[in-house]
């Protein structure tokens, strides 16, 4: 009893030791005084490189007390920081339910059988998918007022918000569109032969069959894109709106002059709200690959966006990028 | 209605117009390059058998993953050049267009390192292990055996991200150095043209990403690794 106990306990520690890997060897006694030798001189050039970077610092008084008092103040946490915080999380909350349903209308659109329906929609998922997405807020922030005033109508009074959620949405929701087609798509045919062979129409193939199915698929790719929006929402601060990057770097560095420490908290709350996000889609990811109730293989957080037009290689690698965070770059 | 389909002040702009696009192919190559280099090293500390090593490119992946782009670049004009005085080249302009490359580069290299990651992933553990078995040291086997077959099989994921760093060179806006979202804004406020401003710099776009995809998506047809 005592020694079926005691193995398992061993094990993860000595995997831990010996790190196997596919590039090396546990490592033998010789070895093993080389990488220490290998690990103290490349703590010493990390170091260095942190010394750098401490000095120059240093040199510039960015650690001078005063620069970091404002963040000693609840004053700065309510005036700037959270209020930042709330318009990102608005900004963010808003673009991600509506570009959802944007990706399922034009997606499914894609996936059509009717040609009329299938073509539009494949040109407005491309056409977004392939502009930057700064070029779209800029338009959709400045462009409505201009068309108003050349039909001679009222000004249409286009917040930043609006251009921001609207952004977002058209840009991310073209490309979860993308990823819901090759969800459904992702699941083999016999699924949905069998579908119609028991009777089923088109609607309730895709509704009771290919979509449930499809979604425990597409879980950890939707996340990783909407991490990808959540960070796409600081490009708001640009045309004015008031989020954290705005309230929480440009105007705590316009009143305080405190770049560095307004970079350290800003990025920080970023970093966190995606990684905790990230750590979501990969555990989805674990779980669904887990799971046998889908006949769909899982996408992967994967790195980043489905392929661009002319790039849909078959056997390509997706997923399994491991790593905690965040899902693609744009 | 007229007025919204008028192309003339497009035409009349074209120099401005193709001056931007000639600093995004600029920023492009340049930041390509960059990030192609540090996203390799990155992939080789976080596969590295030295724990420090792979603790560091962990961490300068998940810090530069998750922070946003815009945040990075202006941090590079406000922080970088503004606050730490750090001056790349006398010039203003190029001061300007290095601390923008590095920025962007800096991000880029940590999407660059995982998906050269899963590219060792998928190299079957045969080829590493007769690499070992010759006799080939860490780098060596990293040299010649995984990473070429490595890069071979992620050639369209980086062309994603290639593609993407494109589109992101206009994020630039916030760095203080001029390309396309800035002039376009500010033939916005000159011209009042905003629909055929827009088609213009979206089909610009277009014109740079759409080859490149075509190209990488050949390329990795192309250069696949048959197993």
């Amino acid at each position: 009893m005592t020694t079926t106990l005691d193995k398992p306990a061993a094990k993860p520690r000595k995997a831990k030791k010996s790190e196997p890997s596919v590039l090396f060897d546990a490592p033998g006694p010789r070895a093993r005084v080389r990488n220490n030798i290998i690990a103290v001189v490349g703590t010493l050039i990390l170091l260095a490189i942190a010394y750098v970077i401490f000095a120059r610092l240093q040199k510039e008084d960015q650690f001078d007390g005063k620069l970091w008092d404002p963040y000693l103040e609840a004053e700065t946490w309510t005036e700037y920081v959270f209020p930042g915080l709330v318009g990102t999380l608005y900004a963010a909350a808003l673009g991600s339910v509506l570009a959802v349903l944007f990706g399922v209308i034009f997606g499914l659109g894609r996936l059509s059988d009717h040609r009329w329906v299938r073509i539009p929609s494949g040109a407005v998922v491309e056409f977004f998918r392939a502009i930057p997405l700064l070029i779209l807020m800029f338009f959709v922030f400045s462009g409505p007022p201009t068309i108003a005033t050349a039909f001679n109508r009222e000004f249409i009074e286009i917040t930043p918000f609006m251009a921001v959620v609207i952004g977002l949405t058209l840009y991310n929701g073209s490309v979860l569109a993308e990823v819901f087609r090759a969800g459904i798509q992702s699941i083999p045919k016999g699924q949905s032969e069998a579908a119609y062979a028991i009777g089923l129409r088109k609607n309730g193939v895709m509704r009771l069959i290919l979509v449930p199915q499809a979604t425990t698929a597409m879980m950890p790719a939707i996340i990783s894109q909407l991490v990808v929006l959540l960070k796409d929402s600081a490009l708001g601060s640009i045309i004015a709106y008031e989020e954290l990057l705005n309230k929480g770097f440009y105007q705590m560095k316009a009143n305080f002059g405190n770049a560095v420490p307004a970079l350290v908290i800003t990025a920080a709350i970023f970093i966190l709200i995606n990684m905790a996000l990230g750590y979501l889609a990969t555990w989805l990811e674990r779980r669904s690959r887990r799971s046998r109730k889908s006949a769909a293989k899982t996408m992967g957080t994967g790195v980043g966006a489905p392929p661009a037009p002319g790039m849909s290689v078959t056997g390509q690698t997706t997923g399994e990028a491991g790593g905690v965070g965040a899902g693609g770059l744009s | 209605m007229d007025v919204l389909f008028d192309f003339t002040p497009v035409f009349d702009n074209m120099g401005d117009i193709l001056q931007a696009f000639w600093a995004v192919i600029r920023l492009t190559v340049t930041t390509g390059i960059l990030s192609l280099i540090l996203g390799t090293i990155l992939a080789g500390m976080r596969v590295a058998p030295v724990r420090i090593f792979r603790g560091a490119g962990t961490l300068y992946v998940n810090v530069f993953r998750n922070t946003p782009l815009t945040l990075i670049l202006a941090f590079c004009a406000l922080g970088l050049s503004d606050t730490l005085h750090i001056s790349l080249s006398t010039q203003s302009t190029v001061n300007f267009y290095w601390l923008a490359v590095f920025g962007l580069a800096a991000y880029t290299a940590a999407f660059i390192c995982e998906a050269l990651r899963s590219g060792i992933n998928t190299v079957p553990l045969g080829q590493a292990e007769a690499a070992r078995a010759v006799g080939l040291t860490f780098f060596q086997s990293l040299r010649l055996v995984i990473l070429p077959q490595a890069f071979r099989s992620v050639i369209a994921p980086l062309g994603s991200i290639f593609i993407a760093m494109t589109k992101n060179t206009t994020v630039v806006i916030v760095a203080s150095y001029v390309e396309s979202a800035y002039i376009m804004r500010q033939l916005f406020e000159e011209e009042g043209a905003t629909i055929p401003m827009f088609l213009a710099f979206a089909i610009g776009f277009m014109i740079i990403t759409l080859p490149m995809g075509f190209f990488f998506g050949w390329l990795a047809k192309r250069l696949a690794v048959s197993r």
